[in-house]
């Protein structure tokens, strides 16, 4: 294929709760360490979230940090990581011809809330409502901070894809390189979740929140004990190109994207349905030209719950019945539901198995639940499977929305 | 309150709203926005904090009397009286 019609991954800018870099987030990865602690959420008390500590004023001013939103934050960080990741020279680099396409799950609950509980500190005095909550809340705000601070002139928005956004906000990027309306993609997901309540009382409501008394056991996706979703923030920025400008600047390239895939259920607003889901794995590997058995690693969205492990697991074992050497692994177990940062963080975490050879395992699973169990299920423990080409990512979200990314190794 | 009271509030309020700010040298005659990087959406803010804080209501004719610490001090000292 045209070296122009392929599209690689040149850098990586992240935040997790247990990382703030790849190298960072693949060591908590292989090693089990969890990034999930307790912290008071307004009115409901303690709860097991995932919180990030990156610098939020290693690229912003602290004036523009309050300006701004925590979303935002988040993408600023992870974009210039990304950059600088990428070794492009910025400066050098035509911005009208940049686009920052950013997944999300939700956008605004955290200034909305922030505004109405102040507003009630305050006699209802609507005159408080600041004059900041419109910029702060329009949905492409996050994008948009990012172009703010790089000067990006380019597109910019976001892909509202509830939990599916990281690797929606992927598949955005590469439409958009291979339609040739930007030559340099800023891609992935955000998530700010646990900086509002709602959240947490919504899924307390379903039935479905996590807790456990000691935090870092609160995500325990596939577990029989498992008892919900642990909310989680964080971010993840690829930097997208096509191949033949990689080569031309001679960049390291961590991955080319081969596959993807986006459905809907068209069944329930939250329970998903495995028969889709098998559908859009199934289709995003058609796309890539590939057989079943080409996959080498599955990342699962396993989140924790009840049924929605159960669904995935049904759909996984269905969609690769047919390979024997594909292994399986999640990561939510580690961070919690990264919401929409989830699909390109967890990838990012998968990435550093081209070189490795290794699978990270999932964690916190004592008990396997029967009805989750697979064949090449990594959990645990890392397993070393040595050559990996390539990697399947899925990604799933409310109101039935699938995806699934896949990328393959780069080899010259 | 004394004006070195009223000239505290609004440097408090100006530190919150533009931290990356030095307000020790402010000079009190000259218009806030010449010394330091505020915008009219930052004026805004001041005004809310006024309100939130200390119940004192700006109306919107009475904006441009914020633009020195000096006329801060003026306009706002007979507030917290």
């Amino acid at each position: 294929m045209d070296d122009t019609q392929r599209i690689v991954m040149t850098g990586i800018g992240l935040t997790a709760p247990n990382g703030n870099s790849l190298d960072e987030f693949r060591q908590s990865l292989l090693n089990c360490k969890s990034g999930v602690t307790h912290t008071e959420i307004r009115y409901m008390g303690k709860q097991a979230a995932g919180l990030c500590d990156f610098d939020e004023f290693k690229f912003q001013s602290k004036k523009i940090r309050r300006r701004g939103t925590r979303a935002g934050s988040i993408s600023i960080y992870c974009s210039n990581e990304a950059i600088k990741d990428s070794g492009i020279n910025w400066e050098s680099v035509d911005k009208s011809m940049v686009g920052v396409y950013l997944g999300i799950t939700e956008h605004g609950n955290v200034e909305t809330e922030n505004e109405i509980f102040e507003m009630h500190q305050n006699n209802l005095d609507w005159k408080l409502w600041s004059p900041h909550h419109n910029p702060r809340t329009v949905s492409n705000s996050p994008a948009g901070e990012v172009t703010l601070n790089l000067n990006i002139t380019g597109p910019h928005y976001t892909l509202g894809s509830a939990c599916a956004g990281g690797n929606v906000g992927i598949i955005q990027g590469v439409q958009q390189l291979l339609l040739g309306e930007v030559d340099l993609a800023l891609v992935g997901g955000i998530s700010e979740s646990p900086q509002t309540f709602g959240i947490f009382a919504a899924f307390a409501a379903q039935g479905a929140l996590a807790h456990h008394d000691d935090a870092t056991l609160a995500s325990r996706p596939l577990d029989k004990n498992r008892n919900g979703i642990v909310i989680s923030e964080g971010g993840c920025v690829y930097v997208l190109e096509r191949l033949s400008a990689a080569k031309a600047r001679n960049a390291k390239i961590y991955a080319e994207i081969v596959g993807y895939a986006i459905n809907s259920d068209a069944t329930d607003f939250v329970n998903p349905n495995s028969e889709r889901q098998v559908e859009c794995m199934h289709k995003a590997i058609k796309r890539a030209g590939l057989k079943i058995s080409d996959i080498d690693i599955v990342n699962m969205h396993a989140t924790g719950t009840g049924t929605g492990d159960i669904n995935e697991c049904r759909a996984v074992r269905e969609a690769f019945a047919d390979s024997d050497k594909t292994f399986i692994n999640f990561t939510k177990g580690h961070i919690g539901h990264c919401m929409g940062a989830a699909g390109a963080l967890e990838l990012a975490g998968n990435i550093p198995s081209f070189t490795d050879g290794i699978v990270h395992p999932g964690m916190n699973v004592t008990d396997l639940d029967s009805d989750c169990e697979l064949k090449n299920l990594v959990f645990n423990e890392p397993k070393f499977i040595g050559n990996v080409n390539y990697i399947l990512n899925n990604s799933f979200g409310m109101l039935g929305i699938n995806s699934a990314l896949i990328v393959k190794k780069y080899t010259v | 309150m004394t004006a070195a009271n009223v000239r505290q509030i609004v440097l408090d309020i100006i530190s919150d709203i533009a931290p990356d700010e030095d307000v020790t040298v402010i000079d009190d005659k000259k218009s806030l926005r010449e010394q330091l990087d505020l915008d009219s959406m930052d004026f805004l803010d001041i005004v809310m904090e006024l309100r939130k804080r200390h119940k004192v209501e700006v109306p919107q004719e009475d904006y441009p009397k914020l633009a020195t610490l000096d006329s801060c001090v003026a306009y706002l000292s007979p507030k917290f009286a």
